[in-house]
């Protein structure tokens, strides 16, 4: 009892320090929230004008797209088109793409040159996007035209091809990481029963990572469908609404940027339809990431 | 024999992949080298492409990399040592975990969106460098948070059973115990996310970033008392990204042979720094083994 009565006075120090930090670390933690909420707050309260003035069925009626217009046109459906188009074709780089490579760096490749590999592919995905978008319409658009005589100077394919090369790392390293966490006592099963190295991959190792590879995928998506300077730079910023990705055609994030560009006097309408933009934008991607979490908890739950 | 094919597949496109960002170093050197010289860094912007140069953009970046850094790097790290270390397990730490993980996949546009709505109108801190740092401090909080727990995670528990042992507080602990062991991490985290707001440039042209500044912002030490000034912070401000955005929309040869150098300046300072932390963590997980 006599040494607890000394060190008494800097124990109480010590708990005092340790109240205080607490608070503090947890203000911390709070800040995050504190930012989703000032996102959603400011998406709400900056659009909500808007539908007092627009009523909501002409968001999904009108087929064009033209806010700042003398005869406004607010068919939110022509943005969504161009995100749609971009979305698509990086996919279809980026999934294929990521996914042989995930299944070749996780399986295949000897460890040395996957370990030298694997950061410099990320190095994909640190590329600021706006020398992506440089890169897609000054490098990458003329080598098309040559392809296809008829490509405008501004098109979807382009950008979107990039964009999908920018999301490869997505996808093959998470994918990567999905796949060398099936346990090897599956593998090794499958070799006693006589199956190859590509039959394994393909049949125990690539179902056994599926939801992890799932969630590879849908973050990747969300990525795409965020994505602004690329398809603002290469893609073009007039909304229109076509499927074919050898049109130019503005995304949702484009059309942001482009309002952005002039000089819109706060609370007008033009104003407020960028916020009606960024609403559809993250209700998009919010549901991507959720189910991408929810993907990435199951798996490794099961693992 | 399919196995070796598909080796050697995979291999040719792992290679081509990385072939695409040799691609667009050399296309962004053939182009853009030939502008880089020491008037570039030193002038202003200017309508005669020739002459412009990128001296507002860098003098921008630096300061809103500055503001972006003072504010994320202390929330994210005590963000990250709480949810680690401190947070009970309960609904309210879920709720807490769900939204890091969603904030990591907003689109950066609109965290520019926010910053125009709350920091540029609403707290009315206008068009400035304090509107933009802000701006990119919110997005690349996730990236810091995640880092410091994923160091910390990787520290075993044992090292801090025998801190609590010998009668040390929690804090205590994280204090002289873990944060030591996890400063490789952190520091990786840290160097990635600055990397990562160096190049955004959605965010700021949302908040309006003006495209054309040919001034410098007031300086932030005054040869008067108190000898520091913080009328820079509420300075308009252009960036590296911002300025490249507005060399490549413009029609003309000369102006896409600026973007490139400005783009050549990007490219060297975002593979530099990560390429810093890959050697950071590389040491890192070299020297500890626990």
């Amino acid at each position: 009892m006599a040494s607890a009565a000394f060190v008494a006075p800097t124990r109480r120090l010590d708990k005092a320090v340790e109240a205080f930090m607490v608070w503090l670390l947890r203000i911390g933690g709070w800040a995050s929230v504190l930012v989703t909420f000032g996102i959603i707050v400011t998406l709400v309260t900056e659009s909500a004008p808007f539908f007092a003035k627009v009523p909501l069925i002409r968001l999904v009626k009108d087929t064009m797209w033209t806010p700042l217009f003398a005869d406004p046109q607010y068919g939110i459906g022509a943005l969504l088109a161009g995100t749609l188009v971009t979305t698509g074709v990086a996919l279809s780089v980026a999934i294929p793409l990521g996914t042989i490579l995930a299944i070749y760096l996780s399986e295949f490749a000897p460890a040395r040159f996957r370990e030298a590999v694997k950061p410099m592919l990320e190095l994909l995905s640190a590329v600021p996007t706006v020398v992506y978008g440089y890169f897609a319409l000054l490098a990458v658009t003329p080598v098309l035209q040559m392809i296809f005589p008829d490509l405008p100077q501004f098109s979807m394919l382009s950008a979107g091809l990039i964009m999908g090369i920018m999301i490869v790392p997505y996808v093959s390293s998470l994918g990567e990481d999905a796949m060398r966490s099936v346990p090897m006592l599956l593998r090794e099963g499958a070799y006693a029963l006589g199956d190859g190295k590509l039959g394994v991959a393909l049949r125990v190792v690539f179902p056994g990572a599926f939801s992890g590879l799932a969630a590879a995928y849908v973050l990747a998506i969300s990525r795409a469908v965020g994505e602004t300077m690329i398809v603002a730079i290469a893609a073009g910023l007039q909304p229109k609404m076509t499927i074919n990705p050898l049109e130019s055609a503005a995304t949702v994030t484009a059309f942001i940027v482009q309002v952005s560009l002039g000089d819109l006097p706060h609370g007008s309408l033009g104003y407020q339809s960028i916020f009606v933009a960024g609403s559809m934008l993250f209700l998009l991607t919010l549901g991507f990431n959720l189910a991408g979490h929810a993907l990435r908890k199951k798996f490794h739950r099961a693992t | 024999m399919l196995d070796r094919w598909f080796g050697r597949i995979g291999m040719l496109l792992t290679l081509a992949t990385l072939g695409v960002l040799a691609v667009l170093l050399l296309n962004l050197a053939m182009n853009g080298l030939a502008r880089i010289d020491w008037q570039f860094l030193t002038t202003f912007p200017s309508r005669r492409a020739a002459e412009a140069g990128i001296l507002s953009a860098w003098a921008g970046t630096l300061l809103l990399m500055f503001v972006t850094a003072v504010v994320a790097i202390p929330f994210g790290i005590a963000a990250g040592i709480y949810l680690e270390e401190y947070a009970p397990k309960n609904r309210w730490t879920d709720l807490i975990e769900i939204n890091i993980a969603n904030l990591a996949g907003v689109p950066s546009i609109l965290y520019g969106l926010m910053a125009l709505g709350l920091f540029v109108y609403y707290f009315q801190f206008g068009q400035s460098i304090l509107s933009g740092g802000l701006a990119l401090a919110c997005l690349v909080l996730p990236i810091v948070i995640v880092a410091t727990r994923e160091s910390l995670r990787s520290i075993p528990s044992t090292i801090r059973e025998a801190a609590f042992a010998l009668g040390a507080t929690r804090w205590q602990a994280v204090w002289h115990h873990l944060l030591p062991y996890s400063t490789g991490g952190i520091a990786t985290g840290v160097i990635l996310a600055m990397s990562r707001a160096i190049g955004e440039s959605a965010p700021l042209i949302t908040i309006g970033a003006l495209t054309f500044i040919a001034f410098l912002p007031p300086a932030a030490i005054t040869s008067t008392p108190p000898f520091l000034s913080v009328e820079w912070l509420f300075s308009p401000f252009s960036a590296l990204p911002i300025q490249m955005f507005n060399w490549v929309s413009r029609p003309g040869e000369q102006f896409h042979a600026n973007a490139a150098a400005a783009g050549l300046v990007l490219m060297v300072i975002t593979l530099s720094m990560n390429g810093a932390a890959i050697l950071i963590r590389s040491r890192a997980q070299r020297n500890i083994k626990w």
